[in-house]
């Protein structure tokens, strides 16, 4: 389309648009190439900061144990082997510590989620006695310092003999997800048009059956979005799951990762390895996600 | 021998079976209750909203404000490893607590104006350099360039790594001799760094490596934020004659605040409680030398068992954390400027 308009276009008015079309984007595509490259130089120099790291677990994994400590900076060692990933899984508690964290994460998603999607509709639709009680209460429980509540919730876990048990960690990570949960979603519902649920009730359905027939088929996507931060939330949490988890046979995969994870020998191979294992899944959901993460995180937080 | 016994998987599917069905039968419970109360004794028009909403609240009660006010009692008890069932509680205590917190170290050594000092250098210099590096990226990206997509994903890859590999894997790093910072120092002719045993260059570390993390964040803040300023404004201060950095100063900074305001607040809050990096690399040593005032806090409690004493400290570290932001909403114009 664009093509032909143009070749109708007489050569000044092609000239003209051309340079109007520079004009605009001139500071933009301003750049001398002097400073292009300054840009990409900075811009390179930054990126392998970033990744460096990543990439020496990578190298750290595949040298071979009697390898282990050399001052060779090379990305791939010299004889290769997949011997730490093999003893990881033949040696170590490594698909012990994930099942116990897919466990937990699974069972703290689930409860996580039918908790707050009730209630942030509620808070959505309503404005009724206390919602401004609730409103204050979201806004300080962001100002628990980290751990804050973690000597009283592990006290009355031990009163309740819930400590080293998955029941325990799951209602703890659940109830401690909601506030967070809940402004995601209540973000979500609110941006839903309130016209369509009016029309379900010209039609005669009740609330109840708006709700559930209209606008959760349409949250499914948020409540994905919530469920998954729920999930990496609680995948890569440490403290709690240090506190309540003192059994290792119940340990998460961050509570065994720290076993293999003694300086320099031999498991430091079998410690990079893990890494690599448990890092790219949740580096590629990550990415996947990030954009929902940033517009939750600074929405969530914001919106009034 | 693989840890993942038939039985081990046993035991996590019977706990999921047990404690979901509960949850759900208790959730029900919960809902009718709450109908009945509101729809039969109260009669509410708003009986529908605090059914949904009960099962949210106990779990929130029982969860986060129980604990809470559980604490604050503990605060007021001697409540420790040896009492941990006769311990006592009176104001008295609460009060010999609370000057405990400000007299006597919290951990062995250290004592609290160290430890805010420390903080106070760790959440500044972290979040300068947050701001200020990722403004900067953020900035560059959002230049014409070929390579921008892949710019952007591989400098965002610090943010998702799991924060337990980072520390975990940086403190290897950080190794004396096959770290690879150190293979760097020595191969551009610098003296490599035991940084491990010096309290100073362990704390550097761990504020470059905190910087490492947090920067991706404010960057993908800042580009957001850029977006969204109309190019007019700079071709306005083109033809003005305005250039570079004064475009920057009078269009790009201006228009970025409302929204660095708040990701800053939330930057902030998060380097003060930032405990996984500070404990995982060096669990606060060498000699208490890296430790802030949270991961101070979790030593106190659950290394050196003083449970009463530790409550104590926590209500401290929220009355200033309280502050904090309210001084900083007060000063940056709030949350509200934003949704706007």
């Amino acid at each position: 389309m664009s093509k032909n308009l143009s070749k109708n276009l007489t050569l000044d008015e092609q000239i003209q648009k051309r340079t109007m079309s520079k004009k605009k984007t001139y500071w933009k595509a301003g750049d001398t190439p002097l400073q292009r490259l300054f840009i990409n130089i900075i811009l390179i120099f930054a990126s392998l900061l970033a990744i460096y790291p990543i990439l020496r677990l990578l190298t750290v994994s595949l040298r071979p144990v009697d390898m282990l400590l050399t001052t060779d900076l090379r990305i791939i060692p010299e004889g290769a082997t997949l011997n730490n990933f093999i003893a990881l899984f033949t040696e170590r508690d490594f698909l012990l510590w994930l099942w116990n964290s897919v466990v937990i994460a699974f069972g703290t998603v689930v409860l996580s989620l039918f908790l707050s999607t009730s209630a942030a509709y509620a808070f959505a639709r309503w404005r009724f006695p206390g919602y401004r009680l609730g409103q204050i209460f979201v806004m300080t429980q962001q100002m628990l310092p980290a751990g804050m509540l973690l000597l009283p919730i592990y006290i009355i876990a031990t009163r309740l003999r819930l400590t080293n048990t998955y029941t325990g960690i799951i209602i703890a990570y659940a109830c401690g997800s909601i506030p967070f949960s809940m402004l995601l979603l209540k973000g979500y519902f609110e941006s839903i048009p309130k016209e369509l649920e009016e029309a379900a009730h010209v039609d005669g359905a009740t609330t109840l059956q708006s709700f559930t027939k209209i606008l959760l088929p349409l949250a499914t996507p948020a409540i994905s979005i919530t469920g998954l931060f729920a999930f990496m939330n609680c995948w890569n949490e440490f403290m709690m799951a240090r506190v309540m988890l003192q059994k290792n046979s119940l340990y998460t995969w961050p509570l065994g990762i720290r076993i293999l994870q003694s300086q320099f020998n031999t498991t430091w191979g079998q410690y990079a390895a893990a890494s690599i294992l448990v890092a790219v899944p949740v580096m590629a959901l990550f990415l996947w996600s990030s954009k929902y993460i940033v517009s939750g995180l600074t929405l969530g937080g914001v919106k009034d | 021998m693989s840890g993942l016994t038939p039985d081990a998987i046993m035991l996590g599917l019977g706990e999921l079976v047990k404690l979901l069905p509960i949850a759900f039968a208790l959730i029900v419970v919960i809902e009718l209750f709450t109908w009945f109360l509101c729809a039969k004794i109260i009669r509410t028009k708003f009986t529908l909203a605090y059914v949904m909403l009960a099962p949210g609240i106990v779990g929130v009660m029982a969860l986060i404000v129980f604990p809470f006010f559980y604490n604050m009692f503990l605060a007021f008890s001697n409540m420790s490893m040896t009492k941990f069932l006769t311990f006592s509680a009176s104001l008295q205590i609460g009060l010999q607590n609370l000057i405990d917190v400000f007299t006597v170290p919290v951990l062995q050594r250290t004592n609290i104006g160290t430890l805010i000092i420390r903080t106070i250098i760790w959440t500044f210099v972290n979040v300068f350099f947050h701001v200020t590096l990722g403004m900067f990226l953020g900035i560059l990206l959002n230049r014409p360039l070929k390579l921008k997509n892949v710019y952007k994903s591989l400098l965002i890859l610090p943010w998702a790594v799991p924060e337990v590999i980072t520390s975990l894997t940086w403190r290897n790093e950080f190794h004396y001799q096959y770290g690879f910072v150190n293979i760097i120092l020595k191969s551009i002719g610098l003296e490599p760094i035991m940084w491990f045993q010096d309290p100073f260059w362990a704390m550097i570390s761990c504020i470059f490596v905190n910087i490492w993390l947090g920067v991706p964040f404010m960057m993908v803040i800042t580009l957001g934020g850029l977006q969204s300023i109309p190019q007019d404004y700079y071709d306005v201060a083109q033809i003005d004659g305005a250039g570079g950095w004064k475009q920057f100063v009078n269009i790009t900074l201006p228009l970025l605040r409302p929204i660095l305001t708040p990701a800053t607040a939330l930057g902030i809050i998060w380097t003060f409680n930032k405990f996984n990096v500070i404990y995982l690399m060096y669990q606060g040593g060498p000699i208490e030398g890296t430790h802030i005032l949270i991961t101070a806090m979790f030593s106190a409690i659950f290394e050196n068992y003083r449970y009463g004493f530790g409550a104590m400290y926590s209500l401290v570290l929220f009355v200033m954390l309280l502050g904090i932001s309210s001084i900083y909403y007060k000063i940056a114009g709030g949350f509200k400027e934003v949704s706007e």
